[in-house]
Formats: C-alpha cells, structure tokens, sequence
C-alpha cells in the first residue's frame, strides 16, 4: 500500500514536472512571438524607442520626496472610478435583478426596458447621453457622469448575472423555507442567495474586470484616468509605442491582481459551503 | 374534535386544466389522514394550497380558525401552525444539519441560538439522529435527510403536519426507518395529511383515507372501510393495482 502511494506521488510529481516544462516553453514561444512583432511593426516604421523616458511620468523624486507622475495620477482615478463603479453597479444588478424576479408588472417592466436599453446600445453614445443631457440637467460634474454611466452599463449585465444564478437555486429550497414561515427577504438573505452566491461569482468576476477595461472611455468627456493621461502624454511627446505598453500593463497589473483575489474568495467559499 | 382543517369547494387551474375540481376535505384535530390516488390526480396540489403554496382559485380553505386569504397576516399566521415535508427533502445543502433546524427559528421567531440549538437537538433525538447534527446534508443518506426534513419542521412546533409523498424519493430499504418516525408522530397524536402510495402505513397509521383522481375526491372513508368495501369503481381499481405487487 504504502509503495503503491509513493508510486503514484513520484507519478504525480513528473507530470507536474513535465506540465512545467511545457507551459514555460509555450510561454517563451508564445511571448517571444508577441514582442518580435512588435519589434518588426516598430523597426519598419523607423520607431526610435525611448524607454529611458517613461519612468518620469510614474514617478519623480525631488529633494528626497517622492512625487506621482501624471500615468500614476491617472491609475488613482481609474481606481476611484472603478471602485464607485463595481459598488454602485452590484448594487443596480441586484435591485434589477429582483425587480425583474419580482410579481410587480411595473417593476419587471422597468428592469426589462432598462436592461435591453443599457445592453443594446453602446456604451460610448450612453457616456454622451449622459454628459450631454443627464449631466447638465442634474448638475452632475464629469467624474460622476462617467461613475454613473458605467455603473448603469456593467449593473445591467450584472443583474442578469445574478437572475441567473438566484433563479438555478431549486424552487423546493424557497417553498421549504417559506413553509417553515420565514418571510420572503429571509429566504433570499439565508437561503437563496447564499446557494446562488457560488454561482454568480465566477462570471461576475469578469464583469469586474470588464469594467476596469471600459472606464477607459472616459477619455472622451475629459475624466483624467489611466488612459486620458498616457493619450496626453502622447501628444506631448510622440510616444506612442511606449506609454501604451506601459498603460496596458497597469491595466493587466490590476485586472489580474482582482482576478487573484476574487479566485481565492471562491475557493474559500467553496471550501465554507462543502464543508466537512 | 373540532375541525383543524377544512376545504370548501376548492378549485384550481393551471391555465386552462383544472387541478382541483371541487374538492372539499375536513379534517378534525389529531386527525390522521393519508391521500392517495394515481400521480397527476392533484393530491399535492391540494395540499400545497392549505399552506399556501399554491394559490386555490375558488372555494374557501380554513386552518384552525384561520381563513386563507390574500392577506399576507393571514398566511403568516397559517403556517405558523403547519409543517410540511416534501418528496425532495429540500434540505438547505448550505446548511448543516443542525443550522437546517435553527434557521427559522432564530429569522423568524428571534430564538437565541443557544436555545433553538437546545430545541433543535430534542427534535433530532426524536428522528432518532442526534449524532448527525454537524455534518451537512449531502453527507447523509436519503432517508436520515427526510427524517432531518422532519424534525425542521417539527422544530417550528407546528399543530398539523402535510407530508407531500415523502418516502417517494427513498430507496425502499430506507422507506421504513422514515416511515417509523411518521408513525411514532401519528402515535402521538399530531394532526396529519400524507399524499403516499404506502398502503401499509395508511392501515397502520391512518384514520381516514382519501382517494382522489383527476382532481376530485372521489372517495373519503375512515381507514377499514375504505379496504374493505369501497364503494367507487375507481377507487376498486386503483386497489386493485396497488396492492396486487
């Protein structure tokens, strides 16, 4: 018995050897492909590549104190608006998402327009409607604008997200715990949405990470996130190859960090939910 | 005994069929009564509209002084007094087992939990499994998970309980440890309704038997009677199927 498990642990240990070995040799394939096209694309444009430059726009130090450069500057606001966005647009899906769940015709009417409105259209001419007639009518300033606009836009795919994920949980389990007297806000709170929880994680993850992407349209109505920065330091100094790698790189800097963190949360969730 | 339960020219469609057909059901307290009939015959249906699971369409339906109507109180109030077991345990598989019994005492009564854990162990002597308190539904065979579905519902200390063909699910070895409990319950003298095919415990446990098809009570006698000398022609053939094998 006892050789038969060290057996199949040296087994075990090979493939992940060889499974190793493969993935970095792919990687290597893979990522050298990438950056010899780069190099080509910039090599036959005559690109003079000035890497020394970018630094400056991360960060300085003057007299000892360390100074954010305008990328840096730009990656706080991204994060604000991200941040305002994801709370504000889980908190629209889930609204929605009862709304449409719910027996009030109104209700589900109202959800069921603003959904199909929101997700077929894009999401550039909503950003204008917004600034051009919500914003002035309702004074908001630009920055809310863009948290708005994009809280509606990732809160209507949310929402069916959620719908989802709350309607895969088994009738039996709402009809058990309503026979058992609890009021309808209980059962969602302690047992529906703690099943659907599971579910709607995963996908809602990616709606996280899309939302990080689209708030760069907030370009266009002059919000000075990541991407407005790195344009303006472009038309300063011709760059262009440069900032953007080093803009998509923050990008994926914080997309992957949230994809990391939100695969932890699953796994603990799974682990707290099969318990034992 | 005073009536517990009482159906009056209870209708109910789903669309345009007609589930139940003028039915009409008493049911006196510590009263057992088993329901039977052939699947489709809208004997869960009836059932699931004494606690509000379904909405009857027309007729009145009375809970122990209680009338069931839109008035959310009303049913409130109603379910207070009703247990109810389904064929698919409905267990919370989130929940252990003994979280399963506490829940709705401590969201909708307000129990502390030290108290309700209290309860919910009595409950789980009762089914006869109190060593499985912390592991999680899924961890339990299906008849040790109908008996936890039991004991849930005991624990909300309700006067009638409606099982809604609960050993249906079950593999037949483990249709008697469920249907023990059930009968240790009748024993005591709980109010009881059971949509089941299981004769033997009708003639062990019941008092009454209803057979209905196609959406009416056809025939309602009190246990003896009701194998002995049916009167319906249907119900005759209906014996005559269940019981030959």
């Amino acid at each position: 018995m006892a050789i038969k498990t060290g057996r199949i642990a040296a087994l075990r240990a090979k493939r992940k050897r060889n499974s190793i070995i493969t993935d970095t040799f792919q990687l290597i394939i893979l990522g050298g492909g990438l950056i010899w096209l780069l190099i080509r694309g910039a090599a036959e444009m005559h690109y003079v590549w000035q890497w020394h430059r970018i630094p400056q726009y991360l960060y300085k130090v003057i007299d000892g104190e360390l100074i954010f450069g305008p990328l840096i500057d730009g990656l706080l606001v991204t994060l604000e608006i991200s941040v305002y966005s994801i709370v504000l647009g889980l908190l629209i899906g889930l609204v929605t998402a009862f709304l449409r769940l719910s027996d009030s015709y109104s209700g589900k009417l109202l959800a069921t327009v603003y959904l199909e409105l929101v997700r077929n259209t894009p999401l550039l001419i909503q950003l204008f409607v917004f600034y051009f007639v919500l914003g002035p009518i309702f004074e908001i300033d630009r920055f809310w604008v863009a948290v708005l606009c994009i809280s509606f836009f990732e809160g209507s795919f949310a929402a069916e997200i959620i719908r989802g994920g709350i309607l895969s949980v088994p009738r039996g389990q709402t009809e058990a715990g309503a026979s058992l007297g609890l009021s309808r806000a209980a059962i969602y709170r302690y047992v529906t949405l703690p099943q659907a929880l599971p579910i709607i994680l995963p996908p809602l993850a990616g709606i996280l990470v899309n939302l990080i992407k689209h708030s760069a349209i907030v370009s266009v109505i002059a919000v000075f996130d990541l991407t407005t920065s790195g344009l303006d330091i472009i038309s300063e100094t011709f760059m262009a190859f440069e900032i953007w790698i080093t803009v998509a790189a923050i990008y994926l800097l914080i997309t992957i960090s949230l994809s990391v963190v939100i695969s932890r949360f699953e796994r603990y969730m799974k682990r707290s939910t099969l318990a034992g | 005994m005073e009536q517990m339960i009482s159906l009056k020219n209870v209708f109910k469609y789903f669309g345009e069929f007609r589930a139940l057909n003028d039915v009409s059901l008493e049911v006196a307290g510590g009263e057992r009564v088993v329901v039977c009939g052939p699947s489709g015959s809208g004997k869960s249906t009836m059932i699931r509209c004494i606690n509000r699971l379904e909405e009857h369409d027309d007729g009145e339906i009375w809970v122990n002084k209680n009338e069931l109507t839109e008035d959310t109180r009303n049913i409130a109030q109603i379910r207070k007094d009703i247990g109810m077991v389904f064929q698919q345990f409905n267990l919370f598989p989130h929940l252990s087992v003994v979280d399963n019994l506490t829940l709705a005492h401590m969201k909708a009564r307000g129990l502390y939990k030290a108290d309700s854990t209290d309860l919910a162990m009595t409950y789980l002597n009762r089914v006869h499994i109190p060593e499985q308190a912390m592991k999680y539904p899924a961890q339990l065979s299906g008849g040790q998970q109908q008996r936890v579905a039991i004991a849930r519902s005991l624990c909300m200390q309700p006067k009638i309980m409606l099982f809604d063909e609960p050993t249906s699910a079950l593999d037949p070895e483990m249709i008697k440890e469920v249907l023990d409990v059930m009968i240790e319950l009748a024993e005591e003298g709980m109010t009881m309704i059971v949509v089941t095919h299981e004769m033997g415990f009708a003639k062990k446990a019941a008092d009454k038997v209803v057979f209905m098809d196609e959406g009416e009570v056809v025939e309602s006698a009190p246990t003896e009677q009701f194998f002995s000398q049916p009167e319906s022609d249907r119900t005759k053939l209906f014996l005559s199927q269940i019981l030959t094998h």
